[in-house]
């Protein structure tokens, strides 16, 4: 194809040409995973990776894998995910919040390349959407947390203020007043997801506070490290299990577990029944994993924990259920009321009793 | 013990040469470290330089290695000034940013206008002015309090970090984005958007401007009395001096200009490739085009080159990652490699290595 005869079909005809056969004839198919990370940052990119060498796996031959790691969100993503298109990938996941118009853009200019981009709510014909329910593992921790806590003072370590770790914050806050009623939380943001240094300044800061319970949204093993020398604090692993901290400090965790997803959108590409979906998983399927409650957590309280755990997995029991009240007093759920998962997705106030503000 | 010689005169073949030199180095090292990692060096060397622009995909690639270009080429002319005469602007980042905000301001004040004719100069005036704004801090401590202005600038940088981090969860952040950070896409917005102008060449107007720019540059540095004012400091303050140039006014003017030019490459930035304020707006652009400034022997033509080079080593570099699974940090020592190697050549046009008795030398 040469210059002229592009200019004169205009770049998305060219972009269609380049890509004429949707699926490869001997059933084999390439995926390609965009990361915003390295594959080995111990948290959100490594997980994304390691369920991705898992639906690997379990395909062999019939799948080709390609990533990129390290991609700036902006327009070197655009780049990226196109230079995947190009390379003949029949299905992309595009794994961070801020690849979602990037997303959009290429998947605009090649309809038959079908797209999976994380935690946005951006959806098109051939574009879906998919995050995890991390809220009900955080519900299992603030339980957890208002139990053990004997300074009734908790620690977050909070990373961006968006709406999945407001929404944590509350889950978490929410479940350990409802076992503690003098429970009190400190929260740190730090506006990153992964910079060992800052979280470790932040765990250490939390601690000299007063705080024995130190919950993190940002995924190194810093905090871990710093409660470890502190003595008699506990911490949760975090998208990782983090057992190698275990029994103490670490007491649970939230592992992110992207596997049977993975899969089973990878073979509906296989089987042309893929469509673009909004999937918003929890502990049901597995997406949210539940790290062993360890021994340094007494066996009731371990007992109520995995109860709680069971309860969200068979849809008894959804976290924001009213009654609940904004931090303003200003009533949020009536009693018995269920957040629908329109509200969820958007949330951006505390509930009450957290005291601060979401910064803004 | 190794002794190194300032030569009298550099020669003029080996100052062109140099550059070439390096580049070939740098393949040859890269193409080593990629055997290393057990990857074909051919075909990586090959991927990186020479399938963006003549490859299958050539179509695709060649406008983004022009989109990437225009921004290095950009600020690395306007550093060229000060860098020649001895001024070092480093926090070309923080002006590049700083632009970017209040051009995004402007665009964002008066969203959802339509007026395209006003609003998208008005935001070309925005980005100019923030960064020559940022840029002043740096030049009047300078001036006034003999303050380091390579510290001074590149501390400025972070702080522009700061407030664009701020910015895009605060003031700027989009009201229909559910609570996301990052403001509106100004690609969504007719009166602000810098798309291409001619669809699938790359061609939008801050690679226009990138042009016109290397022309006015190599017009003023060889024909215009302020270029020669500049070469003369930059070779002998003290001559210059006395052929009457005013030391901390060309301090101001080289700032002035280098400001402007990144503040103006953070405009056309914001409001095409990047589309909106965002944490992750800073792509060290500002500090890339110093390599390619210095690439580019400080030279407009030399410039223009360097800036394509880079701009080609981020594009092919990306397809070799996922073409060739090669891990991303390869790439980054890649380029790093290539100002490391330049440098080192440098020395050896500059200085002659010579074998002496005893310690000392330069």
């Amino acid at each position: 194809m040469n210059r002229r005869t592009l200019l004169a079909a205009g770049a998305t005809a060219a972009f269609a040409a380049a890509l004429g056969a949707p699926l490869r004839a001997n059933g084999k198919i390439k995926v390609g995973f965009i990361y915003v990370g390295p594959i080995n940052d111990g948290g959100w990119t490594q997980h994304h990776h390691h369920s991705a060498k898992e639906m690997v796996e379990h395909f062999g031959d019939a799948v080709d894998f390609v990533y990129q790691e390290n991609v700036p969100e902006g327009p070197d993503a655009e780049r990226a995910i196109t230079q995947m298109c190009l390379g003949g990938a029949d299905i992309i996941f595009t794994t961070s919040f801020g690849f979602m118009d990037p997303t959009i853009n290429v998947a605009k200019k090649f309809p038959n390349v079908k797209f999976e981009h994380a935690t946005g709510y951006k959806q098109a014909d051939n574009v879906s959407v998919y995050s995890a329910r991390f809220y009900e593992g955080r519900a299992i921790q603030g339980t957890l947390a208002g139990r053990v806590t004997k300074t009734n003072k908790v620690g977050y370590i909070a990373s961006v203020p968006i709406p999945e770790v407001v929404r944590g914050i509350n889950s978490a806050f929410i479940h350990a007043r409802k076992v503690n009623p003098d429970v009190e939380f400190k929260i740190v943001w730090i506006f990153e997801w992964l910079n060992p240094a800052k979280e470790a300044d932040a765990a250490k800061a939390l601690i000299e506070q007063g705080c024995d319970v130190v919950l993190q949204h940002t995924d190194s093993t810093a905090p871990h490290a710093a409660a470890k020398e502190a003595g008699g604090v506990y911490t949760f692993g975090q998208a990782a299990d983090m057992a190698e901290y275990g029994p103490m400090p670490r007491i649970s965790s939230i592992i992110d577990n992207w596997a049977p997803y993975y899969i089973a959108r990878v073979q509906a590409a296989l089987d042309g029944t893929w469509s673009s979906v909004n999937t918003w998983d929890g502990i049901s399927t597995g997406m949210v994993g539940i790290g062993e409650i360890s021994d340094a957590v007494p066996a009731e309280v371990k007992a109520e924990a995995e109860a709680m755990r069971d309860a969200i997995a068979a849809g008894e029991y959804h976290p924001f259920t009213g009654p609940i009240n904004k931090q303003d007093g200003s009533v949020w759920l009536a009693d018995g009321e269920i957040a629908d998962d329109g509200a969820l997705a958007g949330l951006n106030f505390y509930v009450e009793g957290i005291t601060g503000n979401i910064p803004s | 013990m190794i002794r190194l010689e300032k030569r009298k005169q550099t020669s003029r073949f080996w100052t062109y040469v140099t550059p070439i030199l390096a580049v070939v180095l740098t393949m040859i090292f890269g193409g080593v470290l990629f055997a290393i990692l057990g990857k074909d060096p051919v075909l990586a060397i090959k991927t990186i330089f020479w399938d963006p622009v003549f490859g299958e995909f050539a179509f695709y690639y060649r406008p983004e290695v022009l989109k990437k270009a225009a921004p290095l080429i950009l600020i690395a002319i306007g550093l060229s000034y000060g860098f020649k005469a001895g001024i070092w602007n480093i926090g070309a980042e923080g002006q590049y940013i700083i632009g970017a905000i209040c051009a995004a301001g402007v665009a964002l004040a008066f969203y959802p206008m339509e007026g395209r004719w006003f609003i998208f100069p008005l935001m070309i005036v925005a980005g100019v002015l923030g960064g020559m704004i940022w840029a002043m801090v740096p030049a009047l401590l300078r001036v006034y309090f003999k303050t380091n202005e390579i510290l001074v600038s590149l501390m400025l940088v972070y702080v522009a970090d700061v407030l664009i981090k701020a910015f895009s969860i605060g003031l700027m952040r989009n009201p229909d984005g559910h609570g996301f950070p990052g403001s509106r896409n100004l690609n969504d917005y007719s009166s602000a958007a810098n798309l291409e102008l001619i669809a699938g060449t790359g061609l939008h107007w801050g690679v226009i401007a990138a042009m016109g720019v290397v022309v006015a540059s190599y017009a003023i540095l060889a024909r215009h009395q302020f270029g020669f004012h500049v070469r003369l400091t930059g070779e002998s303050p003290r001559a210059a001096g006395f052929a009457g140039v005013n030391a901390n006014r060309l301090i101001m003017v080289c700032f002035l200009i280098s400001g402007g030019l990144a503040g103006v490459a953070g405009m056309f930035e914001v409001s095409g490739p990047a589309a909106q304020i965002l944490g992750s707006f800073p792509s060290a652009y500002g500090f890339t085009a110093i390599i390619v400034a210095f690439l580019g022997r400080l030279n407009p033509i030399g410039i223009l080159l360097a800036g394509l080079l880079l701009a080609l080593t981020y594009v092919g570099g990306g397809a070799a990652e996922t073409a060739m699974n090669i891990p991303s940090a390869t790439i980054q020592i890649f380029q790093g490699m290539l100002l490391f190697v330049l440098l080192s050549v440098d020395v050896l046009t500059n200085y002659r290595l010579r074998w002496a008795a005893k310690a000392g030398g330069v």
